[in-house]
Parts: structure tokens; C-alpha cells; sequence
């Protein structure tokens, strides 16, 4: 009889992300999780605000600390793990992914985190993170874009906007830049989402979608830099212009920013269909029905490309903000335990130890005796 | 009819195989090992072929071959120079004719000498319309042409194959052929057929059929006058098979996973020749192997990383130009202090290099190739069936001491075979992984009644091992990582003196493990030797013959193979003071010889080739040879027993 294939294989069913992950016995709090090592970023760093905001979410996740693993790269967000209280790995530069891919798919008990930045993913880790995304293995992958090199003291970093004028390109940067967002939904991503280090009610709200998620969920952080890249993200924070910079994606509803209307709840500028992409609209313009309605599950993902699309390469004028993307894919860690368990009780059929199969193995095929 | 043939009795046969790489050479080779095998015969093999999947065909460069050494008594070497080519076409002879000593026996195909085969492999003129003329470049050779190819399509015409088809089946005719001419089992090989060709009935006909069809040419041919007959070998009491380098590293490797417990973790991407690895280890998932076809060579190592930290014997296997990208994450592997097997099938470099071919030219790599003070254990095998307890060894390494281990294996190891004794798995050493479990420090505020700590840098005494806590384990939560730990508690450090302690207690923890190494074994017969030969890896065969061949001659000589390089064993600088002088053969420019100048201040003699092939046993021989005589003071020819003819192939054993 043939091996059967991956796709031959009875496929686990689709989970949420942390449900073969032990519970806690006990409620849980923040400073449970939070390291006795003291926390060394610069003041107004937005690395800490995530920081706070996962120490305080780890708790409602209910899960046991001992069987949460942070992995992350090098840079400044890399630091990330020594702050927290649970299993952890800060290991080299741009390779969390592919760490967490063998922590993943070691141990399906284990709830794996990668804390990246932007010149670790994305310039550096590039591959890694692609790869990691197309497989599908279960963990979540926080990229905090900060849009700049921080640790090496302010080089541009690939989501910098063209022509930014640093220490490496003083007469400006010449390399176009990455869309994270976009990126992810390229490399087949089933999770991607984008949100704001100091919104913390959103990003606590994606970080539990993302830790629901099964598979890799890909979650942009934009951060703040005061040091090197101070005021990157000042229109969607700044409060006079955010409400005309956030385009808030909410699954299920018309995607629509700018100044609500307190009877509908709509903003005054929409998204529509234009073309095969989508467009700016005013919102009085078009009938509702041919507003845009976000639609996170559909498994084409055109449309959130084309939506990452409204996101400026330059100063930030305007960024879709929410999850893009979710969709239900079986992920590379799950189909790989299935392949091993699935021939370990074939196996156990025959009967015997390891160790008498493995003398078998040992004996198999053309042999002769002496003596 | 069939004739009476003369049947000659050797003690030993060098065969060669050639043809064009899509000839099936590799396969021919394979059978003919396999049924001497079977037969019992002690056998080495050397196949040898080219990187390009498919090279022009007819041209010197598409030339692939398979060389099997049998003998009645033990073995070392695929041999220097065949008894026997079989050439099947004019590339092949050309190629090979060269290496043949005077009086070799060359059988040809000569279906393919027409003018456009003859061009491409760069003949003039047709050698085989010279034979028995004055001026025959063949003439030192006896030379036996066959219409391979011709006998073949006309035996397999009722299968109503095309005629490229039925050509294809040559190869058996060749294997038939030579099987009847030394009396090789032919069951191993029709079985193979069976199964190999089982879903393609003409195909097998076509197969079956050549193979005998060749038997029996020679059973009736005048060509063909004697047979010859090699006894088997007396080898130990045991079961036996037959065995590549690749396939017993796999299978030690799996054995490491069942001695110790753990599940093996391989993180690779495909490189030559190391693949096989991952093709063999990927069919044992019954095992709980897990192997992930990375998209790099560091997401390979990486991955093993990040499951070694989660619990499992972590294992990356790759050639040279992997491990130079792998160095920044054995450096990780390093710090962390995790278990983890690097294993480097190497071949000729730099960069790309000779990918099919072999070489030991990356010891310094492994023991260097990272940035910083970075420590690394490393083992060789000798031969290809030692790849297995080798790859049992790295293991017992890397888990007892946690530290990532570097196993050196090489093309020749990977590719080449030999019978081998199958180990019980009870011999093999049990491995204990040792997981933390239990709070290992008490607080430094104990006495304010703060509860024990974990602290993941407090040391083995004995062994300097870290503790392996791995997540999962309630209260042992810690954090690791690429940044210098402080000692003990294992908190990120910068502190001066704490950094040259973690430094040297990184070299000690490697050092320590000398401690658990065997005493050298010195073959030296006689006792009397003044000169010592000392080597590493695959050249243990060619080391073994060349010494066998010098004390046949009647001069004294000493033996010692290193399977630990770092850290040596203990007793080896004493070893090698008792000797007057120290012959260090490499298949590189001097890479053992420096480390052990380096380490014991001894003048290290090198003996260097970097051809992309094993060392030649008779030319060794004859480097042994002058300087057993500078060390005695004496004149030293080893006559025969050197490159002289007769005897210009592998000597057996003193006895
Ligand atoms: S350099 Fe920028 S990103 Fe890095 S710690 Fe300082 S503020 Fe944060």
C-alpha cells in the first residue's frame, strides 16, 4: 500500500488556536507574567505600551504560563521576551520565525508568540516570515513597525518612505518601501491584521483574535519611535486628523471613516468597489447598499489587498486599520503531528517497542550471517 | 553449448563500471555490490559521478562509474587502480584508461564507437581498430570488445520495446556478464528487478532477460575463458549487510531518538550529497522523526533550535556551503547551550566547489567558522557503516552536555559502502536527556521567606551542563537567548569579568567532555615503530592499507584514527610523543596537522591531496615508506608492496 498523502489523511479539525494549549488552574494576573528584569527602552518608547498591554491580556488568555513561548529576532521590540515571565527565546536576527516553526511544530501544547520589528521580518527575516505565513504554522507574529532602524542608531529600514533622509542616506533613502500588510496577504497568509501600539483596546482586541486564530496570524504594530522616527504615525493619533486617517475594518460592516454621523453611525468617506480594487468614496454619494462591507472570511483575498493598498507609502496620511483577513486553513504543524502520529499507530499495529522496530529496520533487506 | 571454463581462484577483484551518467552505472554497481555482499565477499565501494543530472551525453564530462573492491580477507579501500573496467562507450574508456595498471582487463561496448562518439570523447582514431598493432594504445591492457548493446536489443526483441528502450537494458547484460564471470548469487538481483520494475511487465521482461542473457554469453563465448572464484571473507560472527554512509547515519540517528527518548527534530534543506539524509530520515515518521524541508539553510538550523529548546534532539544536516550559512545559528546554539546535531557532509570546496565529490577540507569550519570564542564539539566517522555509532556519539554528546555538536562525514562516506555488522540495540549507549524539573537556587531573599528559584546557567559539576528545562514545566519559566548570560541565574550580562568567565567556562564544558572519551587505540603491531600515522575520517581506509603495505615489505609503522577532533582525547598528546615522527594524511591542504602543531608543539608531517577522491593506498604507502626510513636511518623500498608492479593494488593483512 502507498504512503497517503498529506491531503489523504484524515485532516484535524480546524481548532482555535490555543484550544491544545493547558488551561490555567486559577485566574491570572499581569504581574504574574511580567519578569523581574528591568525594562530598558527610551522613554516614550511605544514598545512599552505593547508590553503593558500584552502582560495584561496574557491573563484573559487563560492559559498555563509555563506552556507560553515568546521567540523574537534582534532589534529594539526583540527585547521583548526578557519582560515577560513565561518560556522565552531572543535569539538572532531575523530567524524568530523559523525558531518558533520548530517550537510550533514540536509541541502542539505550546502557545508560540514572535516578537519582530520591521528590519528584522521584513529586511533581514524576509524569507523566514514568507515561509512561515505560507506554511501556516500555528503561532502569532507581532511585527512592531516602527518604520526605521532603532538598535543601530537610525538607518531607514524597508518600510521607510522613499527619500527618508537618515544617517546611511543623507541625501534620502532610494529603495521603495514594503506594505507589511500587503506582504502577508501575498504570502498567503489566513491571518493578517494591522493596529496601533498606543490604542490599547484594539490591540488587545486583535491580539485575542489573533491567539484564537489557528495558523499564523500576522499582526502589524505600528510603534512609535521618538528617538529616530518620532511623529511616523502622528495622523492617525493626532486626535484632530485620526478620525480622517483610521479606516476601521470591522467584519460584517460598511467600511467608512471620517466624521460619523450619529444617526447611522457611517463616517462621512466610504469604501466602494472600483474596478478590481476599491476606491475613496463620500459616503452621501452612493446608495449604502453599494458601500463596501468588510468581509475578513472570504477565502479570495483580492479585496483585502486591495484594501492594504489605501495605506500611504509616505508620511501616514491614511491606514486601514483592523483584521483583514481570517481565514480557516489547516496549518503545517497540525498536518505534520498527523503524518507522524498517523504512521507511529500503523506501527503500533505491528506490535513491539521502538526498539524492536528499530532492530528490524536494522535487519531489513539483503543480510547474510557469519559464523 | 557450453565449454568447459577454467576457474581461477583471486583473493581480491577492483571493478569499475563506466558509462554515461544516464547508462545506469550507479545502478549497475549497486547489484554487483549487492550480490557480493550477499556472497559474503568483505567489499568497498566508490561511485563517482558528476554534479550535472544529465551531462551531454557521449562527452568526458557525462562519465559516471562505480568501483567495487571485493576480497576473501578484510578490506580497507575501494582500491587504487581496477582489475577490471567495464567501458560503454568511448568516454568511458578514455576517461578511465588512465588508472588501469598494465595487464588490466578492460571489457567494451562497442556499439557506440562510431565516428560522433569517438569525436566527442576526443578520439582520432578508433582505439579499438589498433588493437594487436604495433602502435595499439590499448596494447598493456587485455581487451575483450563486445557488441553489449547489440546482444541486448536482439535478446529483449520479444518485448516489442523501441530500440532506445531496448538498449537501455545493456547495463543488465553488463551485470549478468560479470556475474557469471565471478560467480556472483544471481537471486538479490532478479528479486530487485521484481520489485523495482513490478508495475512495468516488458520492462522487466526486457531486464530480466538482458541479465541472464549476459549470464549466459559468457557461459558460452570464447571470448570468456576463465572464471574466476573469490571466497568469502572471514569476517566477525554476526548478522551483516551491506551499507552507504548516508543510510547509517540515518539510522543512527533514529537510534539516537530511541536510546534517548526523544523525538528527533531534522531541520534541512536539500544540498548534495547530504540529502539522502533527509530522504531516509522523512520515511521514519513511525518513529516520531519529524524532518521539515526548510526554505534555508539557517530556517533548517533554526527550526532544529527551536525544537531542541522545546524538547527534542534537534538535527540539521547540510555540505560545506551550509554550514557557512548555519554558523550565526550554531553560534546561537553555542550560547543557549541546547543540544543540537550539525551534520556536515563535505565536499569539495570553496563556494560551490566539487558537489559530488569528496573532501575533508572543512575541519577548520567546524571548529572555527563562527564568531567569537565559539566551542564546538566534533566527531568524524571512519567508514561508511561507522557513520552510524558516530551519529549515536554526536548525540550522547550534545544531550550530556548540552552543546551543539558538529558531526564530519564526507562524500565518500555518504556515497560509498561496505558490509556491516548490525549492532543490537541494547549495545548502544542509553542516553539520558535529563530534563529539569525542580527549582534548582534559593532565593537570594530567603530569608524574607521569597520561594526557590530556577536559575538556567547553574552548572553540572562534573559535566559544566547547563540544565535542559523545556517549556511546559510549571515554575522553571526562564529566558535564553544570544546575548552573554550572566553565570548561573543566566540574566543578560555585560559585565567584564562575568563574560571572560562564561567564556572559559564554555571552553571547559567542551574540554570536560575528554573525560568521557575512550584511550586511543594504537595499532602498532610490532611495537617497534619510531613513525606514527595519524588521521581522521575517511581516510581511515587508506591510512589502514598503506600501513598493512609497509609492514609487508618488512618495516615498522604505527596507526592511530581520530573520531573526537575537538576536544582530542585525552592521552593523545602522550601518543604522540612516543613517536619520532607523525605523518598526518588529509584530504585538504594541512588541517588536522595544524591543530595538533597548534596543541602539542609536535612537527606534524602533512600528506595532502584535495582531489575529489579518496587517497590512493599504494602512494601513501610509499610517503610512509621514506619516512619510516629517514626516522630508522635506513633505505626503504617497499618494492611491491609500493607503486611497484606486480602487486600494484591493496595488500590483505600481515598474518
Ligand atoms: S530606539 Fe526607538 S524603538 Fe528603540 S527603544 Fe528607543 S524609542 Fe524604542
Amino acid at each position: 500500500m502507498s504512503t497517503p498523502t498529506s491531503t489523504e489523511l484524515p485532516l484535524p479539525a480546524l481548532r482555535t488556536g490555543t484550544e491544545s494549549v493547558p488551561a490555567a488552574e486559577g485566574p491570572q494576573t499581569a504581574k504574574e507574567f511580567t519578569s523581574d528584569q528591568e525594562v530598558r527602552w527610551c522613554p516614550g518608547c511605544g514598545d512599552y505600551a505593547v508590553l503593558k498591554a500584552v502582560q495584561s491580556f496574557l491573563p484573559d488568555l487563560g492559559l498555563r504560563r509555563e506552556n507560553i513561548v515568546f521567540v523574537s529576532g534582534i532589534g529594539c521590540s526583540s527585547r521583548f521576551p526578557y519582560y515577560l515571565d513565561t518560556y522565552g527565546m531572543h535569539s538572532i536576527h531575523g530567524r524568530a520565525p523559523s525558531i518558533a516553526t520548530g517550537i510550533a511544530t514540536a509541541r502542539e501544547d505550546l502557545s508560540v508568540w514572535v516578537v519582530t520589528g520591521d528590519g528584522d521580518a521584513l529586511s533581514i527575516g524576509g524569507n523566514h516570515l514568507i515561509h512561515a505565513l505560507r506554511r501556516n504554522v500555528n503561532m502569532t507574529i507581532l511585527l512592531f513597525n516602527n518604520r526605521i532602524y532603532g538598535l543601530t542608531k537610525g538607518q531607514y529600514s524597508p518600510t521607510s518612505e522613499v527619500g527618508k533622509v537618515t544617517k546611511s542616506t543623507p541625501v534620502g533613502s532610494l529603495d521603495h518601501p514594503f506594505n507589511p500588510v500587503s506582504l502577508a496577504l501575498g504570502a498567503e497568509a489566513s491571518f493578517v491584521a494591522r493596529t496601533i501600539d498606543s490604542d490599547r483596546k484594539h490591540l488587545t482586541a486583535v491580539l485575542a483574535a489573533a491567539a484564537a486564530h489557528r495558523g499564523t496570524s500576522f499582526v502589524e504594530i505600528y510603534q512609535n519611535c521618538p528617538i529616530f522616527n518620532d511623529g511616523a504615525f502622528d495622523a492617525i493619533k493626532d486626535r484632530d486628523t485620526k478620525e480622517h486617517a483610521i479606516i476601521p475594518l470591522e467584519h460584517g460592516k460598511p467600511i467608512t471613516f471620517g466624521v460619523r454621523d450619529e444617526e447611522t453611525g457611517l463616517g462621512d468617506k466610504a469604501l466602494a468597489r472600483a474596478g478590481g480594487g476599491v476606491e475613496v468614496v463620500e459616503t452621501a454619494a452612493v446608495p449604502t447598499e453599494q458601500l463596501l462591507v468588510h468581509d475578513a472570511h472570504n477565502p479570495d483575498p483580492s479585496t483585502a489587498f486591495a484594501i492594504s493598498r489605501l495605506t500611504d507609502a509616505g508620511y501616514l496620511h491614511r491606514s486601514p486599520i483592523g483584521i483583514f483577513r481570517q481565514v480557516e486553513r489547516p496549518t503545517y504543524d497540525d498536518l505534520a503531528r498527523a503524518q507522524v502520529a498517523d504512521a507511529k499507530a500503523k506501527a503500533a499495529q505491528s506490535g513491539g517497542t521502538d526498539a524492536d522496530r528499530l532492530t528490524k529496520l536494522l535487519n531489513a533487506g539483503d543480510t547474510w550471517n557469519v559464523g | 553449448m557450453s565449454q568447459t571454463k577454467q576457474v581461477k581462484q583471486l583473493d581480491r577483484v577492483i571493478i569499475r563500471f563506466a558509462g554515461d551518467s544516464g547508462d545506469g552505472m550507479q545502478l549497475t554497481g549497486d547489484r554487483f555490490t549487492q550480490e557480493s555482499a550477499v556472497f559474503g565477499n568483505d567489499l568497498v565501494t566508490l561511485p563517482n559521478f558528476p554534479a550535472e543530472i544529465r551531462a551531454p551525453q557521449g562527452t568526458l564530462p557525462g562519465v559516471s562509474s562505480f568501483q567495487v573492491h571485493f576480497a576473501d580477507h578484510d578490506i580497507l579501500t575501494a582500491g587504487d587502480r581496477p582489475d577490471v573496467l567495464v567501458a560503454m562507450n568511448p568516454a568511458a574508456l578514455k576517461a578511465n584508461v588512465g588508472d588501469l595498471p598494465k595487464g588490466a582487463a578492460i571489457i567494451v561496448d562497442t556499439h557506440d564507437f562510431t565516428k560522433r562518439n569517438l569525436d566527442k570523447a576526443g578520439y582520432d582514431t578508433n582505439p579499438l581498430d589498433l588493437l594487436g598493432d604495433a602502435n595499439d594504445p590499448l596494447g598493456d591492457f587485455q581487451v575483450h570488445p563486445v557488441d553489449l548493446t547489440g546482444m541486448t536489443v536482439e535478446a529483449v526483441k520479444e518485448y516489442g520495446l523501441s530500440r532506445k528502450d531496448a538498449a537501455r537494458a545493456k547495463n543488465m547484460f553488463a551485470l549478468g556478464l560479470l556475474s557469471w564471470m565471478y560467480g556472483r548469487p544471481t537471486e538479490p538481483t532478479t528479486a530487485f528487478l521484481e520489485n523495482k520494475f513490478k508495475k512495468a511487465p516488458a520492462i522487466l521482461g526486457a531486464n530480466l532477460t538482458a541479465f541472464k542473457a549476459g549470464w549466459n554469453f559468457g557461459e558460452t563465448t570464447e571470448t570468456f575463458v576463465v572464471r574466476y572464484e573469490i571466497k568469502p571473507a572471514k569476517l566477525p560472527e554476526g548478522t551483516y549487510r551491506n551499507i552507504t554512509g548516508n543510510l547509517a547515519l540515518s539510522y543512527g540517528l533514529i537510534a539516537a531518538g530511541v536510546r534517548s527518548g526523544l523525538p528527533v527534530f531534522l531541520g534541512s534543506y536539500p544540498i548534495t550529497p547530504a540529502s539522502d539524509i533527509l530522504h531516509e530520515l522523512s520515511k521514519h515518521k513511525a518513529f516520531g522523526v519529524t524532518t521539515l524541508q526548510a526554505e534555508d539553510e539557517i530556517a533548517g538550523i533554526g527550526a532544529a533550535i527551536g525544537a531542541s529548546f522545546a524538547g527534542s534532539l534537534g538535527v540539521t544536516t547540510t555540505s560545506g556551503p551550509g554550514i557557512a550559512l548555519k554558523s550565526e545559528a550554531i553560534g546561537l546554539a553555542v550560547m543557549t547551550e541546547l543540544p543540537l546535531l550539525v551534520i556536515d557532509v563535505q565536499r569539495g570546496g570553496p563556494s560551490t566547489g566539487l558537489p559530488t565529490k569528496t573532501e575533508q577540507a572543512d575541519l577548520m569550519q567546524a571548529m572555527y567558522g563562527r564568531n567569537g570564542e565559539a566551542p564546538v564539539p566534533i566527531v568524524a566517522p571512519q567508514s561508511p557503516g561507522d557513520c552510524f555509532s558516530a551519529a549515536v556519539e554526536a548525540a550522547r554528546i550534545a544531550i550530556t552536555y548540552r552543546t551543539p555538536v558538529m558531526l564530519l562525514s564526507d562524500g565518500y562516506l555518504a556515497n560509498g559502502s561496505e558490509p556491516w555488522q548490525v549492532p543490537s540495540i541494547d549495545d548502544l549507549p542509553v542516553i539520558d536527556p535529563d530534563f529539569a524539573t525542580a527549582l534548582n537556587h534559593a532565593s537570594p531573599k530567603a530569608a524574607e521567606g521569597e520561594p526557590d528559584e530556577f536559575w538556567p546557567y547553574l552548572r553540572d559539576q562534573e559535566t559544566l551542563a547547563r540544565p535542559w528545562a523545556i517549556p511546559g514545566t510549571p515554575g522553571l519559566e526562564h529566558r535564553i537567548g544570544g546575548l552573554e548570560k550572566g553565570e548561573g541565574h543566566g540574566n543578560i550580562s555585560y559585565d567584564p569579568a562575568n563574560h571572560d568567565l562564561m567564556v572559559r567556562t564554555r571552553q571547559a564544558k567542551i574540554e570536560a567532555i575528554a573525560k568521557s572519551l575512550p584511550p586511543l587505540e594504537v595499532d602498532d603491531p610490532s611495537g617497534e615503530a619510531k613513525v606514527l600515522v595519524i588521521g581522521w575520517g575517511s581516510t581511515y581506509g587508506p591510512i589502514g592499507a598503506a600501513c598493512r603495505r609497509v609492514r609487508r615489505a618488512g618495516y615498522h609503522v604505527a596507526q592511530t584514527h581520530l573520531r573526537h577532533l575537538n576536544p582530542f582525547p585525552a592521552d593523545l598528546g602522550d601518543v604522540l610523543k612516543r613517536y619520532d615522527k607523525v605523518l598526518v594524511p588529509e584530504m585538504n591542504l594541512g588541517q588536522l596537522s595544524r591543530l595538533l602543531r597548534a596543541e602539542f608543539l609536535v612537527d606534524a608531517i602533512g600528506y595532502n591531496h584535495v582531489r575529489g577522491l579518496p587517497l590512493k593506498a599504494a602512494e601513501l604507502a610509499e610517503a610512509v615508506g621514506q619516512l619510516v626510513g629517514e626516522a630508522e636511518g635506513t633505505e626503504v623500498d617497499l618494492g611491491e608492496h609500493g607503486l611497484n608492479p606486480p602487486s600494484d593494488h591493496e595488500e590483505a593483512p600481515s598474518r
